[in-house]
């Protein structure tokens, strides 16, 4: 796989901890992501992985540490401000607008970077045509990449869960992000379907150059698409490294296997 | 001279196309959600340019170049600019795996490959090291190839705009392109297509320019197409089908080629396109239909009674309208009230509101399948054909359409009956030879020049259409003499919704039997309305009452044979209903849903025994494999039926 040409730090995490309560979640987590790599962050359940991502993403705000992105350094940021700044997600649990579409759920992904009002997006007159036009070019590009022109105009509730997956990241990307979370892309879908996603991921990544960020528990998956894999085990980082050098590492072996204490 | 007439090549007729339809559309392709359209001018000068593209990376007149992907104009255009330059267009089935790809690559000797997309390229270059000749691999859609070395991959863009930017530089260059359009003949290679190689290997079919423009002209006419007409090209591009009705016909007749966005589009993009001119097998049919019927079950009360009158109405008089026969008053009068409120709206709903001529062909259409389309107003025909016609052998004209025949021989086309039953013929497309193969086209023709299909038939004596019954080495004879056609029997009984599979024996045999199986959702539902109890599939197919129904619709077939002179003396005489259903798993069915004849026959001895040696019931335990993989045995006591035949020439009782 190509190595991104950069070693340009897109995403900075430093010491970053997080509790709900007595339970630590996370603790002094720091981490850096490049930019144009696809980079995974693993661990058993319960590890802390989609902690991680909610703080980088602003929806939860740790209660040390500080996060910089694009350099800017902030110890929390609100969820808004994230996707402002050009980060992206996808959710554990497909989050779409069930009963809209697969065509306007990503064209919702658009909304952000709609720049006329809602009147005239409701008159659907002069500029904000033209506007609504391109807007309907990028989000087809979309649907071309992720070859799902047959559901376009599918209610997404009606999609099986792998197209559904597709239709979240179609609306992920639709925000043309600089950073794209995915929270287990993979999860719940068959050995096709995971082929699919797999190949989608990395012709992102090598087609508009997006960095990945993202959470998965297929082992073999992770292994082929990241560049970098951090591997975290009861909030606390116990590894980081290329694919290679983290499937040797002691720490990660016993955390996934178990070991007598 | 007519449609095509003195033009002898595919470009000779694109050039008149451009200057006489300039302004119609010649392509249309969904692209980003949208129709896109390119006129019969434009399409001209974008062959011309990508002509001489391919001419500056270095294709010659006759090398070949093989189209490896799905209906995209880009691949299309290929066809063209190949034939432009003299040069040979293999198209290549896209699900073709890496071993048939290679196999056809290496023996059409292609220099030049037109793949659609990344997975094609990645397939021919894995198997690139047994084409010696490869030179260069040419590609529609570039996602994922980005990273690719493009010292031998170069984007059919990127060849069109360099031939555009040549062209535009040298002058000289344009004539050497005219000069190529000028040279060709009507005798040139215009297309290889290879056979999809069900018997053997596949050969690459070779197929002259003249005899396709002849054979198009002749269908082209007989259909009365014009640059008016829509087809959509969904066929698979190596299919003599595709390149006939829809490349040669469109070139021909000036129609328009409609290209689906995606393989999974299609029924939408009927929708939206609306063609005129339509063809499917008749597989695609059923499942049109299957799909309607399993709606109209979730639709309010009200909706399906009115849909089952009306197709109660359709079923009357609709066969007689399409034809024109008479029909009284008050039938036109609820036939077109079921137009208004069933019949266009279902059309629509299939994309076939505009079709003008559809045809099916392939395999053999159900009766009652065949009827429906025709009674909502569909002028649905059939044809009979193969590569080696270049399609086209018979097909029924307008007003003369019966489910169980194939028509009279095409526009000239001479059809004859072999003595062993083989139905052969002489075409005007007819094929000039396989490719590098001198032994097997001897081995197709006889010494008359006329080609054998390798399929038995015969006239119908009422019509004077040709009635294709089988393989012609399938065709057996019993102990008689009598003509027997397995196949012919089996989808005769196939086609009675209670007859799931049926297998027939009677080569060498005094007389004919039959295995069937029962259609288990169909005889369930019976069963059900008729307060029948049964504890499994074995307990339903051994129900004396099923035995009855089912012995009706057996009886149904004789009737139909007896009404034939050629198939009379081969009635059903005696039937069971096996115990267990055929399946793939026990290998009683290939893998596309075929009957092993005579792997059932041995499995099944005992029965088969018992059939002719005159016994009511007979013992039969068999292995059969579940779901999981688990072996088990099926023990049970067969009972066998007598059937009477009827209206045959001479008392057939004597071997019983």
């Amino acid at each position: 796989m190509r190595m991104p040409d950069t070693s340009e730090i897109l995403l900075l995490v430093q010491g970053v901890s997080l509790a709900f309560g007595g339970v630590k979640a996370l603790r002094d987590v720091s981490f850096d992501i490049r930019k144009g790599e696809i980079r995974a962050i693993i661990g058993p359940n319960g590890a802390g992985k989609t902690s991680m991502l909610n703080v980088i993403n602003g929806f939860y705000h740790p209660n040390h540490g500080a996060i910089t992105f694009k350099g800017q350094t902030r110890a929390q940021m609100q969820p808004f401000e994230a996707s402002r700044g050009g980060i992206a997600r996808t959710f554990q649990n497909v989050a779409l607008f069930r009963g809209m579409s697969a065509l306007d759920n990503i064209m919702a992904g658009r909304t952000l970077r709609m720049r006329r009002g809602l009147f005239l997006q409701m008159l659907r007159y002069g500029p904000a045509l033209a506007e609504e036009i391109e807007h309907r070019h990028r989000v087809e590009e979309i649907i071309d990449f992720l070859e799902i022109e047959a559901i376009r105009k599918v209610p997404v509730a009606r999609l099986p869960y792998g197209l559904q997956k597709r239709v979240e990241l179609g609306r992920a990307l639709a925000m043309e992000p600089d950073l794209l979370l995915l929270d287990e892309p993979m999860a719940g879908m068959n050995l096709e379907e995971k082929e699919d996603m797999s190949r989608f991921i990395v012709d992102v990544n090598n087609h508009y150059g997006t960095t990945i960020a993202l959470i998965e528990h297929d082992m073999a998956v992770v292994m082929d698409l990241s560049h970098r894999v951090a591997v975290l085990d009861h909030g606390v980082k116990i590894a980081d490294g290329t694919p290679d050098e983290v499937k040797k590492n002691q720490g990660v072996i016993d955390a996934y296997l178990g070991v007598a204490h | 001279m007519a449609v095509g007439g003195s033009f002898d090549t595919f470009p000779k007729l694109l050039a008149r196309n451009a200057a006489q339809f300039s302004g119609r559309p010649a392509f249309r392709h969904k692209d980003l959600g949208i129709w896109q359209t390119w006129t019969w001018a434009k399409v001209a000068e974008i062959v011309r340019a990508y002509a001489a593209g391919l001419h500056r990376l270095g294709l010659q007149p006759g090398d070949t170049i093989a189209i490896v992907g799905s209906n995209r104009p880009k691949l299309y255009w290929t066809l063209m600019a190949a034939q432009v330059l003299r040069a040979i267009p293999v198209p290549v089935y896209s699900d073709a795996v890496a071993d048939e790809l290679a196999y056809v690559l290496a023996q059409a000797d292609v220099k030049f490959v037109a793949a659609q997309d990344q997975e094609q390229v990645d397939k021919v270059f894995s198997v690139s090291g047994r084409v010696p000749h490869l030179h260069k691999v040419v590609y529609d859609e570039p996602r994922g190839l980005d990273d690719y070395d493009h010292d031998r991959l170069i984007a059919i863009r990127d060849v069109i705009e360099d031939g555009r930017a040549a062209l535009a530089a040298s002058a000289a260059l344009g004539r050497q392109i005219d000069e190529f359009i000028r040279q060709g003949e009507g005798s040139d290679i215009s297309i290889i297509l290879y056979t999809s190689g069900t018997t053997g290997a596949s050969k690459g079919v070779m197929l002259s320019a003249r005899g396709c423009i002849d054979a198009a002209t002749d269908t082209v006419r007989f259909d009365s197409l014009t640059d008016k007409d829509v087809a959509l090209a969904y066929l698979p591009l190596a299919w003599v089908g595709d390149h006939y009705l829809n490349y040669a016909q469109g070139i021909v007749a000036g129609f328009c080629m409609a290209c689906p966005e995606s393989g999974e589009t299609i029924e939408q993009d009927r929708r939206e396109i609306g063609p005129t001119f339509y063809f499917a097998p008749p597989r695609g049919f059923e499942a049109m239909l299957t799909r309607v019927m399993i709606r109209m079950e979730d639709a309010a009360a009200i909706k399906r009674r009115m849909f089952s009158y009306f197709l109660g109405i359709a079923r009357r008089y609709g066969e007689s309208i399409l034809t024109g026969k008479p029909v009284p008053l008050s039938g036109r009068l609820l036939y077109a009230l079921g137009r208004l409120m069933v019949y266009e709206p279902l059309k629509n709903v299939l994309g076939l509101s505009r079709v003008r001529v559809a045809y099916t062909a392939g395999e053999a259409i159900g009766p009652d399948l065949f009827a429906f389309y025709r009674s909502i107003g569909l002028n649905l025909k059939q044809l009979y054909g193969q590569t080696e016609a270049f399609l086209y052998v018979t097909c029924q004209p307008d007003g003369e359409i019966y489910s169980d025949t194939v028509g009279p021989a095409a526009p000239n086309v001479d059809i004859r009956i072999a003595e062993t039953g083989e139905v052969q013929f002489r075409s005007p497309g007819m094929f000039v030879g396989y490719f590098k193969d001198q032994a097997k086209t001897a081995e197709a023709m006889t010494s008359d020049g006329y080609v054998k299909t390798g399929d038995a038939g015969f006239f119908d004596e009422k019509t004077g259409h040709l009635k294709i019954i089988d393989r012609a080495k399938d065709v057996g004879r019993l102990a008689d003499g009598t003509m027997f056609a397995p196949k012919y029997l089996e989808n005769k009984l196939k086609f009675f919704p209670n007859i799931k599979e049926a297998v027939v024996y009677g080569d060498s045999r005094d007389f004919v039997c039959a295995f069937l199986n029962i259609d288990p959702v169909a005889v369930a539902n019976w069963a059900e309305r008729n307060n029948i109890a049964y504890g499994s599939y074995q307990e339903l197919a051994g129900h004396p009452l099923v035995y009855d129904m089912v012995a009706k619709d057996v009886a149904e077939v004789n009737r139909s044979l007896a009404e034939g002179k050629v198939l009379a003396g081969a009635q059903i005489r005696r039937f069971l209903i096996l115990h267990k259903e055929l399946d793939a798993d026990d290998g009683e069915l290939t893998r596309t849903q075929k009957v092993r004849r005579g792997f059932i026959a041995e499995r099944y001895a005992p029965l088969v025994t018992a059939l002719y040696d005159g016994s009511h019931e007979a013992d039969i335990s068999t292995e059969v494999t579940f779901e999981d993989g688990r072996k088990g045995v099926i023990a049970a006591r067969v009972r066998i039926r007598d059937l009477q035949t009827i209206g045959a020439r001479e008392p057939l009782g004597k071997a019983a």
